[in-house]
């Protein structure tokens, strides 16, 4: 997983409530059995007129000019900055995988939807939680200045605008340190495998039912 | 010492260790379809690893699945691929799988609580939101994404931080006609869709009480609709009842034991919840949804909101694209809006009962001449025979309905089942978000009875009228 420290970055400003995961990666591009390549169809519904189907050459393809990612001044962002209820719906990883694989490396909202959360946490992508009156004011300037970033200092948790205003925001400590590190959840568990098989052996003496195999 | 809710009974159990408030938790069922897990298969033959305790999971594929003849396999050479995918990761892990052509196949939801693979007590993951529908049996079960998948098949655990609780108690008792989809419907438009959101729901109450393992199922499987991961309802006799001789469930003096550990899964007098939502039962009509989420919801005799008696701005601004994309004018009736295709299936409402429910409105009427199809899609090929021999078949063949096979079909639309740009549909899925049932497509969510009601009279209509 890539580490995150400091990200100082473009915005771009998605201002909907109760963005999906439908909306953000549409159900047809999860057929791929890969993790990668999900960046072109992105917001696919949103962001361009014809109708996409997996394999097709974005370049060829109809631009939506008037969805916000397609303006010319948003290029290259790596920070969205979107409304509340962010990410609801679906479990699909895809989701963030598309927005990771898009060139984003942070979504700032006043809420986030719990799955796609803890998914963001999985593949780099810091997922922060701001007043929905900071958001406001972000909304504001980044509408108001082209060229608009913002500083996010995931040690330090704050996000700084460029007039030098830091806002603070929680991050739960151990996703903190996985994030700057680049670990792997997996290893890490498996240094408790010694746990992990003291809890099997004491709850199979009390609920052996919970352990029948299902090829049976 | 104050009493536990069930939630953190079922919390309790299964901590293996905890540090700084984060726990790992023991996952003692994984259930696996084709959609969400070829990556995280992968990730465990890159790392060299493998399955901790196989016999835990039970894998089916269920999304990309065709509900037309299958005799010569899937047509779309990406859904191919990706249904032999999981075919041959379940192989090389030697993981339990129905495969699409074997009779126990169907959706993963509706497949797990049919086989007994879900248990009351149970921990419950799967690569899918609406994982939550287990929480019916009064086990703790809820979605996770693919790193999560990859997770919990390499170490049996996940890493978790404890959410809030909360209990929706519904009093009293509903009126007739009124079913477990109005009621789920009626509380995700009171609390939103993101009402839930950071908690564990607990569904109480005398009307969740009188409702079926089907219709707690329902319940359950919207709660993440309502933005909670879990939904969950006490174990009381309708569970046991419903979990009694099903394939996995334990026999003779184990299933004695376990029924005695069961009797314990309920909130104690004294829990105390971080929220309590009470809802009047009596006052839930059928609901219909109108809008692209799926809160926005009314009762089938109320009217399209008008966006400009809304007084919250961003809210007003979310109405109208909703009423955009839905084609609707504000303040039209409910029963005015005509639709194209009826969708009955899913697993929120593609169980036994739900097509019962769907045949007794049906029966000796014929699906409207604009509706232009009607399909019954069950949730599993067991539901699916069950009701051929209870001969609901023919009531839907006979009216003009399809009768298919068993998969996730419109509900998504990966498969070839969708709506085309415009049309609308009366579905008894869970989400109606823009897109969902294929691009430009219009869903309005109802209870399978009410989805009946709308392909025969080809409007939305009100089910108890109808029924008179
Ligand atoms: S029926 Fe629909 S909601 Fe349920 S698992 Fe399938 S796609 Fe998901």
């Amino acid at each position: 997983m890539q580490a995150f420290t400091v990200v100082d970055g473009l915005v771009a400003p998605l201002d909907r409530s109760n963005v999906d995961t439908d909306a953000i990666i549409p159900k047809q591009y999860l057929k791929s059995v890969k993790r990668t390549g999900f960046g072109p169809n992105a917001f696919d519904d949103w962001r361009y007129l014809d109708p996409g189907e997996p394999g097709m050459d974005a370049s060829q393809r109809r631009v939506n000019p008037e969805f916000v990612l397609n303006q010319p001044r948003y290029q290259g962002a790596e920070i969205l900055l979107a409304r509340k209820n962010f990410g609801c719906g679906s479990s699909r990883e895809h989701a963030v995988w598309a927005l990771t694989d898009y060139g984003f490396r942070a979504v700032i909202a006043p809420s986030f939807a719990d799955i796609f959360f803890n998914n963001s946490f999985k593949n780099g992508l810091l997922p922060i939680q701001l007043d929905e009156a900071v958001v406001d004011q972000l909304f504001r300037e980044t509408e108001a200045t082209e060229g608009y970033r913002l500083v996010i200092d995931l040690a330090a948790q704050t996000v700084t605008t460029p007039a030098g205003e830091a806002f603070g925001f929680e991050v739960d400590p151990f996703r903190k340190h996985c994030l700057l590190n680049g670990l792997d959840d997996i290893a890490l568990t498996l240094q408790h495998a010694d746990e992990i098989r003291a809890y099997e052996q004491k709850r199979r003496a009390e609920a052996p039912w919970l352990f029948r195999e299902t090829a049976s | 010492m104050a009493g536990r809710t069930l939630y953190d009974k079922l919390w309790d159990a299964h901590v293996v260790r905890e540090e700084n408030g984060t726990a790992l938790l023991y996952i003692d069922r994984h259930l696996v379809h084709e959609v969400t897990s070829p990556q995280a298969f992968e990730g465990l033959r890159l790392a060299g690893r493998q399955p901790w305790r196989g016999g835990s999971v039970l894998a089916v594929p269920d999304h990309n699945v065709p509900t037309t003849d299958r005799s010569h396999g899937i047509a779309d050479p990406v859904s191919r691929t990706q249904v032999e995918t999981l075919d041959a990761n379940c192989r090389e892990f030697r993981i339990t799988e129905f495969s699409m052509n074997d009779i126990r196949q169907g959706i993963v939801h509706v497949i797990g609580p049919e086989q007994g693979a879900t248990l009351p007590g149970m921990t419950v993951v799967c690569g899918d939101s609406h994982t939550s529908t287990h929480g019916a049996f009064g086990a703790l079960a809820f979605g996770i994404g693919t790193s999560e998948v990859e997770h919990v098949l390499a170490t049996q655990t996940l890493l978790q931080k404890k959410s809030k609780s909360m209990l929706i108690s519904v009093d009293g008792q509903v009126g007739p006609g009124v079913t477990a989809k109005d009621i789920v419907l009626a509380i995700i438009g009171e609390i939103g869709t993101a009402g839930g959101t950071g908690y564990a729901i607990e569904f109480g109450g005398e009307a969740i009480r009188a409702l079926s393992m089907e219709g707690r199922m329902t319940v359950c499987n919207m709660a993440i609709e309502a933005g909670a991961r879990a939904g969950m309802v006490a174990v009381d006799e309708t569970t046991i009842e419903y979990v009694r001789g099903r394939p996995y469930a334990p026999r003779d003096d184990e299933w004695e034991r376990a029924v005695a550990a069961w009797s314990e899964l309920h909130s104690d007098d004294d829990a105390e919840f971080d929220r309590v939502v009470r809802i009047d039962a009596a006052g839930i009509k059928p609901q219909v949804t109108w809008g692209t989420s799926p809160e926005m919801v009314a009762p089938v005799n109320g009217r399209v909101p008008d966006p400009e008696q809304e007084m919250d701005s961003v809210r007003a601004d979310g109405m109208r694209r909703a009423l955009e994309y839905m084609g609707l004018s504000p303040n039209m009736p409910i029963s005015d809006i005509a639709i194209d295709k009826v969708f009955i299936g899913s697993c929120t409402n593609s169980r036994i009962e739900d097509l019962r429910a769907a045949a007794e409105v049906v029966k000796g009427r014929k699906v409207a001449n604009n509706v232009k199809l009607a399909m019954v899609v069950p949730g599993s090929g067991l539901v699916k025979a069950q009701a051929e021999q209870e001969g609901l078949d023919r009531i839907f063949l006979d009216a003009g309905f399809e009768w298919r096979e068993p998969g996730c079909s419109m509900c998504l639309a990966m498969n070839a089942d969708r709506l085309e740009p415009g049309e609308r549909c009366a579905s008894t899925s869970n989400r109606n978000f823009e897109g969902r049932q294929g691009q430009g497509g219009r869903t309005h969510l109802v209870s399978p009875a009410m989805a009946a009601a709308a392909a025969v009279a080809g409007h939305f209509v009100d089910v108890r009228e109808l029924a008179s």
